[in-house]
């Protein structure tokens, strides 16, 4: 295995060839904002908000798949891609039904944590969301499509760990949204083995246990790269 | 020529309204409205939801009384459950009950009615507020300041934090209490008590001078319907819903919950956006009918602590004729804060107060669910529907204030027509208007608070509309 010697803002460093900027970054404390990412599950660079400057190119790349490269000079924190950052919150904002005040995740939140670290105090978008159902037909779990940011960490949970591929997204644009099974009411699915990988990895208050109730979701996902070591050693 | 008086905003009270003054030919009031001018919309934003995010949802209705609602949210939704809560976690929701009910009532006294007592219902408005008594009485506005301070801070150490705390749930409480708080919690008893027994003696020994107002604000006879517990003490929790009539008989000892529509009606205004509830078998509007602190004191015999209880029969040993005005409101609610104080000291003394086990925890075993409760302003009811997999399908809510839009909307007529009279309307004859429905702490948006800024705007006009003469502060 090669090397790779680089810069992530004016910090020289070096990392193996198949490292990814953001692993590396998260090795040496470099905050770089993730939504869909999580540790354990397959990258999709899907949600936008680790995107990162490299000298010499105009284009913006997700720093969870893009790997290091001799020479290269990274840019975590710019201007540009706060902004950038900034506006895709506001964009999810714009697209979902977020009251943090009355939802079972509040203080728990990625996407609250996120917002408030990027400094959004305001949203300049118009707030362009559906009013979305309550799918509480399964008997220990419920799903608020309303605040489902589609980061798909539900859909690559049950079908990577659990197997289950119980989950999917359906539709496009501002209607899309994920699934279980052929789009049948959870509690019908013939699939879902009810192990709630998917309550624990999802980001916010969409994905919760029926007995909780407001600011009562804490959800843990530190069981899932132990669990992928399990799958991958056997 | 008819003319009409409008006071518009209603200063010193929660939310907004406007009171209108209808003036005959002769220059007399001929009748007068209370006017609430805003719409919440709650009972239908609740549909569809989750049903364990209602205590926390409604609780949204007020920023002043967000624990009234989330009490009687919860016990709604432990309905719903259909299972028993534990001991320790009533004893904790009654605790952040009465909490709530002392900061309430020392924001109503000391902060939005004590003005009028203490510098006069005549005196300069611009200094009638909080921080003109801080400059004539500054020992009277720092106790009751320290006094609210007392009950919000209860809320926080106990819940989280001061305004729509997420402690209480269906089940229960999420978190059980530990000695520190409880010992944080107790040391700031006696100083709580003491300022509530010298405002006591400083208020009955001032009452002499309110003689006029006694009988003139919104002073008829009612019926009242309020919480009692056993032995028919003062209750703000549980207990049976009962109502008295205006001779003081018990008509009805023990309403039960699910069966309260039989009971209350409640009926639309084109001039109100706050329902008018009604008692349904006397009909709508004779059934008029008064909650809160003068309804329970009315209701209850005795305060069932040692202090409130003394003071409870003194204010007993009036005619209930005289406790009949709705001026003894403000009396009533210093009687209640400190029965409240009371009854949180002996809550947390209880051996099982530390316990563990605070939270039952069910899936939505029962279709609906009644939840009644005392809030500081009075019976509050929560009424929730839901589908098999806990979804609300149907809300109704009774909020305390709009218990009394009857009689508000009537005693502002009586002391219209007892004060406002002559050429020449003058200030203080419409703060005495404004200052009755200040007696019933109304609570009507909840989140809005101004203090010595709302101007008040009286404007005459004339049958066509015309603006004969304005007043503005």
């Amino acid at each position: 295995m090669s090397f790779k010697t680089f810069k992530i803002d004016d910090m020289d460093l070096s990392a193996a060839e198949d490292d990814t900027i953001l692993q590396v970054a998260r090795e040496h404390d470099i905050f770089i904002p993730t939504l869909c990412f999580l540790e354990g599950l397959s990258p999709v660079g899907a949600c936008r908000l680790c995107l990162v400057e490299i000298k010499g190119s105009s284009k913006l790349v997700p720093a969870c798949v893009t790997q290091v490269q001799e020479g290269m000079e990274v840019l975590t924190n710019s201007e540009r891609l706060q902004k950038y950052r900034r506006m895709v919150i506001e964009m999810l904002f714009s697209e979902g039904n977020h009251i943090c005040a009355v939802c079972v995740s509040n203080g728990h939140c990625d996407l609250q944590y996120l917002a408030q670290r990027l400094g959004v105090d305001h949203n300049e978008l118009p707030y362009l969301h559906q009013q979305k159902p309550v799918d509480a037909s399964h008997y220990r779990f419920a799903i608020d499509h309303n605040r489902c940011v589609l980061c798909t960490r539900c859909v690559r949970v049950c079908d990577e760990i659990e197997g289950a591929h119980t989950w999917d997204v359906m539709s496009h644009g501002i209607d899309s949204q994920v699934i279980t099974d052929l789009m049948q009411p959870w509690g019908d699915s013939e699939t879902c083995t009810s192990c709630g990988k998917c309550i624990q990895v999802c980001p916010t208050g969409a994905l919760f246990k029926k007995s909780k109730a407001v600011a009562e979701m804490v959800k843990e996902h530190e069981f899932l790269p132990y669990l992928k070591t399990m799958r991958e050693t056997k | 020529m008819a003319q009409q008086i409008s006071i518009n905003p209603v200063t010193r009270i929660e939310g907004h309204a406007h009171i209108s003054i209808q003036l005959n030919d002769a220059g007399e009031v001929d009748d007068a409205h209370f006017h609430v001018t805003q719409l919440r919309g709650f009972e239908k934003l609740c549909e569809g939801r989750p049903f364990r995010e209602m205590p926390s949802l409604t609780a949204r209705v007020c920023g002043i009384c967000p624990v009234s609602h989330l009490i009687a949210s919860a016990k709604a939704c432990d309905e719903l459950l259909a299972v028993r809560i534990p001991e320790t976690a009533i004893k904790l929701r009654k605790i952040l009950n009465l909490a709530q009910m002392v900061q309430s009532h020392a924001l109503s006294f000391f902060y939005l009615s004590a003005p009028d007592f203490l510098l006069g219902m005549d005196s300069d408005p611009a200094k009638r507020n909080i921080f003109g008594i801080l400059e004539r009485e500054p020992e009277m506005a720092r106790g009751g300041i320290r006094l609210r301070q007392f009950g919000q801070q209860l809320i926080e150490t106990l819940a989280g934090k001061r305004i729509h705390p997420a402690w209480v749930v269906p089940g229960g409480v999420n978190e059980p209490l530990t000695p520190e708080k409880r010992d944080a919690i107790l040391a700031g008893i006696p100083e709580a008590k003491a300022t509530t027994q010298r405002t006591l003696e400083w208020f009955k020994s001032i009452l002499g001078d309110y003689r006029e107002e006694i009988s003139a604000f919104a002073n008829f006879s009612t019926m009242f319907m309020g919480l009692v517990g056993p032995d028919n003490t003062l209750e703000f929790y549980d207990g049976q819903l009962r109502m008295m009539d205006a001779g003081g008989n018990i008509i009805n000892p023990n309403i039960p919950p699910y069966e309260y529509q039989d009971y209350i009606g409640e009926a639309a205004e084109e001039w109100s956006y706050l329902k008018s509830p009604y008692y349904r078998p006397v009909g709508y509007p004779d059934g008029l009918y008064r909650v809160g602190p003068l309804a329970r004191l009315n209701i209850a015999e005795r305060a069932g602590t040692p202090l409130a209880d003394a003071e409870m029969e003194e204010f007993k040993q009036l005619s209930l004729q005289e406790r009949m005005s709705s001026f003894y409101f403000h009396y009533a609610r210093l009687i209640e804060i400190l029965h409240g104080i009371e009854r949180i000291e002996e809550l947390l003394h209880a051996p099982d107060i530390l316990d563990p086990r605070v939270q039952a925890t069910a899936s939505a075993n029962s279709p609906e669910g009644v939840g009644i409760s005392e809030a500081p302003r009075g019976t509050l009811i929560h009424h929730y529907r839901i589908d098999t997999q806990g979804i609300m399908t149907w809300a109704n809510l009774i909020i305390a204030t709009g218990n009394n839009n009857l009689a508000m909307d009537r005693g502002v007529a009586q002391a219209a027509k007892h004060f406002v009279k002559g050429e020449k309307i003058e200030e203080g004859m419409l703060n005495r208007v404004e200052a009755v429905i200040r007696a019933f702490d109304p609570c009507l948006s909840c989140s809005t608070h101004a203090v010595g800024q709302m101007p008040l705007h009286i404007e005459l006009l004339s049958p066509d509309g015309a603006v004969v003469d304005q007043v503005q502060r």
